[in-house]
């Protein structure tokens, strides 16, 4: 059976290098799936979870804090600005900036940094969402 | 000849300068391990970028109208220059090899006034001595730095080229080529000129290259708007890479700097050592001489 090679890459370091058989990716037109020989695709990529679905092992997820993909038939690289596994996340700090940025948000008409309060509420979400989605959890798209 | 007790003071301190001068050098072998470790980490970031960047370049011929960030301006009146440097000193030539660097470089494109981000203290600290045109300054950025470290300067970077303050940006770092030779640079950093590879960080990314020009992409959203994505992210992926290899370039200075200082002082510690037993040796036989004189002239005067 055809594989995928994909690679996670940041600035910083090489996150995941492995043959899969199924990408999830956040792309900024919507969350879209990649199956082996795709067709040749490259996009820029949205806030959002990233799923590694590979037989025989339960699926594993990235939080994707934007960046793009190249889509390539049997390769596939995700440059991200950020990326975490899920086993990384330190949920209960993410449960605490989480917190810290909604109350800022309840605070409006103060002299807040209303955006900077809005991306650290969107990312803290984020890493929450993935950090839930640790090994052994269910996935919702069933595997073909 | 220096008492014998004013050189013993003197071997003592001379060695503990010698210990001190060892963990230094110790720790900036690690550092500088570290620093390596980090730059290598991002290189196949930075190859995939570049292929990328070479890639969309390549689907259009006119390239520079493709995108404000690959624009050259046809008149070039202000420039920026990031120069980097350390915060400490005691790195022997390092700081002052990269300043002379970007100052050479002001003078001969007659760009005395060029603006200057500095990062490191001892680049800010001595352009503002000179009385250049500091425009922002970074310091004390951490051990292990992050793209978030490195962010502000690409913003700075950025919007003063997009908003037209700047016709060119420049970066001054130092190359790390190896442990034992380090070469300062300035390179432009922006406009970004897709396919120079004059570079010698980016060459070494592009040997590897199995290219696929054949492959026709999809791209989504469009060709103008992915460039929008990965030209900012490209220009800070260059500056965190030429920190990195500062940092490289600065902790394998320091690291040979303060060897020789620990081979100096243990030079001299021994040296020393030398004329200390000479003197003591002296002084015994002295003694002796004193005691077997004494001796004699008792005896001759009992006889």
């Amino acid at each position: 059976m055809s594989k995928i090679h994909l690679e996670i890459l940041t600035i910083e370091r090489k996150l995941y290098d492995d043959e899969v058989d199924m990408v999830v990716a956040p792309g900024v037109e919507g969350v879209f799936g990649v199956l082996p020989k795709h067709a040749p695709l490259l996009t820029a990529l949205n806030y959002g979870e990233l799923q590694v679905k590979k037989e025989g092992e339960p699926d594993q997820f990235f939080a994707i804090g934007g960046g793009f993909i190249e889509v390539r038939p049997h390769h596939v690289v995700v440059m991200a600005d950020s990326a975490e596994h899920a086993e990384e996340i330190d949920a209960l700090r993410a449960e605490e900036s989480r917190h810290r940025a909604q109350e800022l948000l309840e605070k409006r008409g103060e002299v807040v940094d209303f955006e900077k309060a809005q991306s650290a509420l969107r990312r803290s979400t984020l890493r929450l969402k993935v950090a839930k989605r640790r090994s052994g959890s269910r996935s919702d798209i069933p595997f073909s | 000849m220096a008492s014998i007790r004013e050189l013993k003071r003197r071997i003592k301190s001379v060695k503990n300068i010698s210990q001190v001068t060892r963990a230094m050098q110790m720790v900036a072998a690690s550092r500088m391990r570290r620093a390596q470790e980090q730059a290598i980490a991002s290189r196949p970031y930075a190859a995939k970028s570049w292929e990328i960047l070479t890639h969309l370049a390549s689907q259009k011929l006119n390239v520079e109208n493709l995108h404000p960030l690959l624009t050259q301006r046809k008149q070039v009146k202000n420039v920026a220059i990031i120069l980097m440097t350390a915060d400490k000193g005691l790195a022997g030539g390092y700081n002052g090899n990269v300043i002379r660097a970007a100052m050479r470089f002001m003078k001969e494109r007659g760009q005395e006034s060029a603006s200057l981000i500095t990062v490191g203290r001892k680049g800010r600290d001595l352009m503002v001595r000179y009385g250049r045109k500091v425009i922002a300054e970074f310091s004390d950025l951490p051990a292990r730095p992050t793209t978030v470290d490195i962010a502000p300067i690409t913003r700075l970077a950025l919007d003063g080229f997009l908003s037209g303050e700047y016709d060119e940006v420049h970066l001054a770092y130092t190359d790390f080529v190896n442990t034992l030779v380090q070469q300062p640079t300035v390179r432009m950093l922006l406009p970004i000129r897709p396919g120079n590879i004059e570079s010698k960080v980016m060459s070494e990314y592009l040997v590897a290259e199995e290219h696929q020009l054949g492959l026709v992409y999809a791209y989504e959203p469009d060709p103008e708007s992915l460039l929008d994505t990965i030209l900012p992210r490209f220009t800070e992926l260059q500056i965190y890479q030429a920190f990195l290899e500062s940092r490289a370039s600065e902790e394998s200075a320091r690291m040979v700097a303060m060897r020789n200082a620990t081979n100096n002082a243990n030079d001299l510690a021994s040296d020393l050592t030398l004329s200390y037993n000479r003197a003591r040796q002296e002084a015994i036989t002295k003694e002796m001489l004193d005691i077997a004189g004494g001796a004699e002239a008792l005896a001759q005067t009992t006889a």
